[in-house]
């Protein structure tokens, strides 16, 4: 039996009728057409389909839609600037190289949006902390995290310029 | 597509008691991190589930006008290491919180579901016992108060009755002030692992900072269920800070706990490892209380 929800994609509100037994994962890239969110372990393991709830990071196989009803869900599409550019986490990301296969980039990419959007500085050994609910196959994780440093860099600096730019800091 | 019957999403602890009085099968699902986890295994597909997911009511942390740490159930882990009173009073349960799985776990699942499914390696769990936390439940019935030791019943099992609801976990005053504590997890990787053994230590020095006034021990994994090594505190009571306390304290210990083989770890490396951690986690423990203890 269907339900209608309501939440806010990527800035936008959506009201869909959706399946009770649906994980937001399900919802995300069937119903919305979001398949920059990957469908990897499904048990919460590998981070593949991360997304934003609320600002914050979580494992989209293991929450369920109907817990997002009324929320802000923010997924890396919601990163495009208005003329197709792509954010200064993205870019660092393939500055840096911190892509091979591409599979865990998006997830890895929203954990970067969650923690660069706190505006603190980490150092290195935090920042592999912070990304350890990710796994990546390719990359051996040294690019990831110097493209992570590197943001997180570019982003202190903007919060203490007070010039906090909304690209860093997706609405 | 998760195999499971229903989901009723309770508006409120009175509508979540009614719905699992109404059917004695039903589960309560909140951050839904272990609870989706099995229905993933194909487990609990025939049990209607009760969402209690972020209902406010149990997504507090506060203080009562006596000093009582008042912790909802419902709070993810996240938010138990980041919240201010937290971070005053109880850092080392912050601390250990923050070891659960990863980050993103940390952000959905939550404080009471690590305690209400009974699982012995839950990273709350230990620092909780040496903080003589207990558990406020919720019936049809009224509310009654179970000190955590006495929750646990065996594995996986806790002492909730049907329509039965974890409403807070709840530390004195005394229970916390004056006391240092410390957690460390054993575990195969740093992240995304559970518990090989956990270890727990909350201490009080006396004045001086040369010897210890009561000493708190608990370990996860050590036996079915979370332990408290009360004879070892009993022996620890009173005695100056120095290599002697700490051979004492790893020698009891692995006296009080029954750990057992698994895939994980055999008993023998278990014992090991209550030996060797108990004297890490109070040399910690007593450091931050601002003693010294050479280990």
């Amino acid at each position: 039996m269907l339900e209608l929800i309501q939440m806010e994609v990527n800035g936008k509100p959506v009201e869909l009728a959706i399946d009770p037994r649906e994980s937001l994962l399900d919802t995300l890239r069937n119903r919305l057409g979001l398949t920059s969110v990957k469908r990897g372990c499904e048990v919460g393991e590998c981070g593949a389909c991360t997304v934003l709830v609320d600002g914050h990071a979580v494992d989209s196989c293991i929450y369920l839609t109907v817990w997002a009803a009324g929320k802000r869900i923010l997924t890396t599409e919601g990163l495009l600037g208005p003329n197709g550019e792509l954010s200064p986490i993205q870019q660092a990301f393939v500055e840096e190289a911190a892509v091979q296969c591409g599979f865990c980039t998006p997830g890895l990419i929203m954990t970067a949006v969650e923690i660069v959007g706190t505006g603190r500085r980490y150092t290195r050994q935090e920042l592999r902390k912070l990304i350890s609910g990710h796994l990546c196959r390719c990359t051996g994780y040294q690019n990831i995290l110097n493209a992570m440093e590197r943001i997180v860099e570019e982003a202190y600096r903007a919060v203490q310029n007070g010039d906090v730019h909304c690209e860093i800091f997706p609405k | 597509m998760y195999d499971l019957k229903s989901i009723y999403r309770a508006s409120s602890v009175t509508d979540a008691i009614e719905a699992l009085q109404q059917d004695p099968q039903a589960v309560v699902i909140c951050g839904g991190s272990d609870v989706l986890i099995r229905i993933r295994e194909g487990k609990l597909s025939d049990r209607p589930l009760v969402s209690i997911h972020g209902l406010p009511e149990l997504s507090q942390i506060y203080l009562e006008p006596e000093g009582e740490l008042v912790i909802g159930p419902a709070v993810p882990f996240a938010q138990v290491t980041r919240h201010p009173l937290i971070q005053r009073l109880v850092p080392a349960l912050g601390e250990a919180v923050d070891q659960a799985g990863g980050p993103q776990l940390r952000n959905v699942g939550t404080i009471g579901g690590n305690i209400c499914n009974g699982a012995t390696s839950a990273d709350s769990a230990s620092t909780l016992l040496t903080l003589n936390a207990v558990v406020e439940l919720t019936s049809p019935e009224g509310m009654r108060r179970v000190p955590l030791e006495e929750f646990y019943r065996g594995p996986g099992r806790v002492d909730l009755h049907p329509a039965e609801l974890c409403t807070a976990i709840r530390i004195a005053r005394k229970d916390y002030e004056g006391f240092y504590g410390h957690y460390i997890k054993y575990a195969q990787r740093n992240a995304m692992d559970i518990a090989t053994l956990g270890c727990a230590v909350h201490v009080k020095l006396n004045q001086e900072k040369t010897a210890v006034e009561q000493l708190r021990l608990a370990f996860g994994v050590a036996a079915p269920t979370p332990i408290r090594c009360r004879e070892t505190e009993r022996l620890a009571a009173g005695l100056p800070l120095d290599r002697e306390l700490l051979n004492l304290v790893g020698r009891t210990a692995v006296t009080e706990v029954n750990p057992r083989t698994s895939w994980r770890a055999s008993r023998e490396f278990r014992l090991q490892l209550v030996r060797e951690l108990s004297q890490r986690a109070l040399t910690e423990a007593a450091r931050r209380a601002g003693g010294v203890l050479d280990a």
